[in-house]
């Protein structure tokens, strides 16, 4: 099992880690807003995470960190 | 096992740019490179003035904050007080390309062993989206809005190519962050631009193409790709040049 972790309240909900996600694990939580006032980035279907860290290498914020087999 | 976590050099601070704006890539970066060469504790950075003028407070590294333009001039006392300190700068195109071009220029043909971490996003960021020397042809900014007239503004300034020239500076090349592959290539080069100053090799510049949503008018996707459209084609990646390779290749 590979796990996310996100620094929700320093997301900016820019998206860019959701389009390049080649799994389509992530997306934009439409009903929470975070401290910045962005709807910030979350794991929908954190069971089809590959841990290729393509999110994170994309993040301009550096909010997610992703760990192997955990 | 932990396969991406944020660099040590990169400090908890929030960034305080833009949703989708690639300043936060370029510095996570810079910090990944630091902590790999393992010089966090005898790394000074210069921030420059622009988007990026509150860079010292994101790098766990000393800074200093310099005037307008003038990051390669304070890199160059800094460097020659403290030669066994790696010293780069974090400058915009605004700051490198227009108000301090004669420091860049002047510092790329003395050969300063230092680093400097280029964004050329073609427009004044932190002033509103005016009109900066590396904005394209045609393209519409707050002080061009039917376009950018070459006529009456001149053309682009390309600082690869024209430092390139010079037969002072060590190593020069472009690169962008505009997606994946291109973050890892980036990573290369500036790792490369910190190794060459560790060997005393001299200057080396990165110029990395970069996204400006806000001032673009732009999601952050669309800039990306207007970033593949636009600056590319007119902003060629590549090395401009490599002193060591070109040595290597002459006496082979």
């Amino acid at each position: 099992m590979n796990k996310l972790t996100f620094r929700t309240d320093n997301c900016k909900g820019c998206g860019l880690c959701v389009d390049v996600c080649p799994k389509g694990v992530l997306a934009l939580a439409e009903d929470i807003i975070n401290k910045k006032g962005h709807h910030p980035v979350t794991a929908v279907k954190p069971d089809l995470c590959i841990a290729c860290a393509f999110c994170a290498t994309m993040c301009p914020d550096c909010i997610i960190e992703v760990e192997k087999g955990v | 096992m932990v396969v991406f976590k944020k660099p040590h050099a990169l400090s908890d601070v929030p960034l305080h740019y833009c949703p989708g704006c690639t300043h936060g890539i370029v510095h996570r970066l810079v910090a990944e490179v630091i902590d790999e060469l393992g010089i966090e504790g005898k790394t000074i950075g210069i921030a420059p003035v622009g988007c990026s003028v509150m860079a010292y407070n994101y790098f766990e590294c000393d800074m200093i904050e310099a005037a307008h333009g003038r990051a390669p001039a304070v890199a160059t006392g800094v460097k020659r007080a403290n030669p066994d300190n790696i010293v780069f700068t974090y400058q915009g195109d605004g700051d490198l390309a227009s108000i301090g071009t004669a420091e860049t220029v002047h510092s790329a043909a003395r050969n300063e062993n230092i680093t400097v971490i280029f964004i050329n996003n073609a427009i004044y960021g932190m002033t509103g989206g005016q009109m900066a020397p590396t904005s394209l042809p045609g393209q519409v900014t707050q002080t061009s809005p039917y376009g950018r007239d070459v006529n009456l503004c001149g053309y682009p300034v390309k600082i690869c190519e024209m430092l390139s020239e010079l037969e002072g500076p060590e190593y020069l090349e472009r690169v962008t962050v505009n997606s994946v592959k291109q973050i890892k290539n980036a990573k290369r080069a500036i790792k490369k631009a910190f190794q060459n100053q560790i060997d005393g090799k001299g200057f080396s510049l990165i110029e990395v193409i970069s996204s400006c949503p806000t001032n673009w008018g732009m999601t952050p996707q669309a800039a990306l790709k207007w970033i593949d459209e636009k600056m590319i084609p007119y902003y060629p990646l590549g090395v401009y040049k490599d002193r060591s390779a070109e040595k290597k290749e002459a006496e082979q």
